[in-house]
């Protein structure tokens, strides 16, 4: 063969392809998650009493405390928890600027009463910016301050994060929970 | 995941890695019987003729190893130029709710370079930049075309190795539509419906407005068909998120499942290829040294990953936020998860991160890129890097046979002058390019300018984006600024020559193989399964990997980390 003999056989090719795996394969998967998924495939979104859409199960909110357990930063462009653009920091170890972002946030938490030392991801911001869990560690910490808040009695909190903790075998021995799932369940249960 | 438990975490990845090595043997076997074509039968056999005839090939049609590359590139250019011109004209195609403007050409260029080669090196942001059309039309199919792409080098270079007197080396679309059609398709289906039930989502959606919850204010969620491409992002080691957060994004690897079954995807076919060249060789052992010697490099790498993210950041534990740094990192993988993924997109060619790769520890950071710059043969990239592995080898027994005086055999077949010319071709072309490239960002304004981080850290930056590139991984150290020109444009000819140059000598190498006699093999014959081989040959990888770079980790990484350790 030379190249005007293959051409064209890779044009012809290049559309067999181009139809089975840009057409017919993303069909086929959307087909299959509507039969199978059809709430995760639109996004495990959660609605409240009337319907209307209010967040999604995966992705994190930007909660702020005391009334809410909050979540991580998020150094999202534009506003934290920004689910239209995800993205992390990318602060590298040794840049001051890291070091200041955790020192804002500490600040932060003291002004709230939220003693040290703290759980590395309730000062840090994630990879996605829009993570949704924190540590069983993290939650813990900021009972006082929400119970306080809310008045409420610190155990009764206490046993609500614990019922909240995501299950996940892999956790290896980190239990962490859904701050979104958390902050329902504590409005469910307490005077606001 | 401050308080990460070790016992737990090792126990995790000897795990992970028995099941890999069981699916990789198996699915080596089906790779081999695919691609002799051996189990295929009615109906598959009939509409596969049918497909063959209507191309215009069969697999009698063997070519030449010119005639394969020939095809190779013909091929891969088509792909381009179709992608470029979906980036141009998104604005104006269909399946576009967010109503994105297209693309500039020389981001244009540089994108459908990338996703051509492999490379999946994002400037842009995906969600925010690129519309469904794009991401299933123009993505979703250079992911199948590049990874299948990448199979088809490795298995002909497979059948130079194997074949005597002959110079045909196969027939590029014979291979093309079995890689595709029983191979990553399948596969692909499987590994979508398993993301599915894990909670990534699949559909054509406008974004989201949600009404927000206790005073958090509305928030728009981006949406799309990211099933269908997350399953072959991964699979075809691509790494081209859906998302600008990639496999850090909760929408395209939602738990810790999801996380682990996506580095399983990754390392399933790189890790399958040297069980397949097992067969066809009829050597068996052939295939475990290979397997042996690419699986201690990753188990060390994962180790040091490890230890260094363990170890956390001296200036956070400082601040009273002691244990593992969880900047850039997600809390539902935990940090075994997040280490082997990073070790796992780097080992292999993919490219897809799960966790911020510029904000790991210095040594931490400094392990993905020695593993790109060894030229990801530990597992590689589908295909790519069982060729530069086999590149490798012939170089490992050249220097053997010129130290025991014996003429370099490899399965039997001489190794003789052009084949080494084409083993360093592929070996030295990408890193020539980094540290060429590298020397230019550092000096010139316009790379200096992308960098994000300060101090040695900026270096590091630079070195990772053009080992990335050059080496066709396409994650990144992302604070550096891609979108530059600079970056933008050098980073198209370095993908490129990155990608074509090697996988073009090694053809070469497969077909000069072929033609040679085999020899029987006698008392002085080299031994390539041995174990005393495999550590020579992992010697000879990092002697070449470590020497090469080592002034540029020198003053990257590893100052960062004096510089961290001694306090800032």
């Amino acid at each position: 063969m030379t190249w005007q003999r293959s051409l064209p056989t890779a044009i012809l090719l290049f559309c067999v392809v181009f139809l089975i795996t840009g057409i017919a394969y993303p069909l086929f998967v959307t087909c299959v998650a509507e039969l199978t998924f059809p709430s995760q495939a639109h996004g495990s979104l959660v609605r409240n009493g009337s319907g209307t859409v209010i967040g999604s199960e995966l992705i994190g909110l930007p909660f702020t405390g005391p009334l809410y357990f909050e979540g991580r930063p998020s150094s999202t462009p534009g506003s934290p928890y920004n689910a239209a653009r995800s993205g992390g920091s990318n602060l590298g170890p040794s840049n001051p600027a890291l070091l200041e972002s955790v020192n804002d946030r500490i600040r932060h938490l003291e002004n709230f009463g939220i003693p040290g030392p703290w759980p590395g991801d309730l000062v840090t911001s994630s990879g996605s910016g829009l993570d949704p869990h924190i540590t069983l560690d993290a939650a813990l910490l900021q009972v006082p301050v929400v119970a306080q808040a809310r008045g409420m009695d610190e155990d009764e909190i206490r046993a609500l994060v614990f019922q909240n903790i995501v299950s996940d075998p892999l956790s290896q021995g980190n239990p962490y929970v859904n701050v979104f799932a958390l902050n329902r369940a504590l409005d469910e249960r307490g005077v606001q | 995941m401050p308080a990460a438990n070790p016992v737990l975490d090792v126990t995790l990845f000897l795990l992970f890695l028995l099941i890999l090595t069981g699916a990789a043997v198996l699915a080596g076997r089906y790779l081999a019987a695919v691609f002799s074509g051996s189990i295929i039968r009615a109906p598959f056999s009939r509409i596969e003729h049918a497909l063959f005839r209507l191309v215009g090939t069969s697999p009698e049609k063997e070519e030449s190893w010119q005639g394969y590359a020939r095809d190779l590139l013909l091929f891969n250019a088509l792909g381009f130029l179709v992608l470029f011109f979906i980036l141009i004209l998104q604005g104006i195609l269909p399946l576009n709710p967010g109503q994105i403007p297209g693309f500039s050409p020389v981001d244009a260029l540089n994108i459908a370079v990338s996703f051509m080669t492999n490379t999946n090196w994002q400037l842009y942001s995906g969600e925010a930049s690129a519309s469904y059309f794009t991401q299933v039309l123009g993505f979703t199919v250079q992911n199948f075309l590049s990874a299948a792409t990448g199979l088809c080098v490795a298995i002909a270079v497979m059948r130079g190795l194997t074949r005597k007197m002959t110079d045909r080396i196969g027939n590029f679309w014979v291979d093309m539509i079995r890689a595709v059609l029983y191979v990553l398709l399948p596969l692909a289906c499987i590994a979508a419906f398993v993301l599915l039930s894990q909670g990534v989502i699949q559909n054509f959606d406008p974004s989201l407005t949600t009404a927000g919850y206790g005073g958090t204010g509305s928030q728009t969620i981006a949406m799309g068909p990211v099933a269908s491409q997350e399953a072959i992002k991964e699979l075809g080691t691509n790494g081209g998120g859906f998302f600008n957060a990639n496999s850090a994004h909760p929408y395209e690897n939602p738990t810790s499942f999801s996380n682990l079954f996506e580095i399983f995807l990754i390392l399933l076919i790189p890790a399958a290829l040297p069980f397949t060249f097992g067969i066809l060789s009829g050597q068996k052992r052939q295939g475990w040294a290979l397997y042996a010697t690419m699986m201690m490099l990753f188990v060390a790498s994962l180790g040091i990953l490890y230890a260094a993210e363990l170890s956390g950041n001296p200036a956070l534990g400082l601040q009273y936020v002691p244990g593992v740094s969880m900047e850039g990192k997600e809390v539902r993988f935990g940090l075994s998860g997040t280490v082997l993924f990073s070790t796992s997109t780097t080992a292999a060619a993919c490219g897809a991160v799960d966790a911020m790769h510029d904000s790991l520890t210095p040594l931490g950071g400094l392990v993905p890129m020695f593993l790109i710059l060894l030229g990801e043969v530990v597992f590689g990239g589908v295909g790519s890097g069982f060729a530069t592995m086999i590149a490798f080898v012939i170089v490992a027994v050249f220097i053997a046979g010129l130290m025991i005086g014996r003429t370099p055999e490899y399965l039997a077949r001489k190794v003789e002058i052009f084949e080494m010319k084409m083993a360093l071709i592929t070996i030295l072309v990408p890193g020539i390019l980094v540290l060429i490239f590298v020397g230019i960002a550092a000096v010139f304004e316009g790379g200096l300018l992308g960098i994000f981080n300060p101090g040695p850290h900026g270096l590091s930056e630079i070195v990772y984006a053009f080992a990335s590139m050059a080496n066709n991984n396409g994650s990144a150290f992302a604070g550096l600024n891609a979108a530059l020109p600079f970056y933008s444009l050098a980073g198209t000819v370095v993908m490129v020559v990155g990608r074509y140059v090697p996988a073009i000598a090694m053809l070469a190498l497969a077909g000069t193989m072929a033609r040679k006699k085999t020899i029987p093999p006698g008392p002085g014959t080299l031994p390539t399964s041995s174990p005393s081989f495999v550590l020579w040959l992992i010697a000879i990888i990092l002697i070449v990997g470590a020497l090469t770079f080592f002034p540029l980790f020198a003053m990257g990484p590893i100052a960062e980390h004096f510089a961290l350790a001694g306090g800032i």
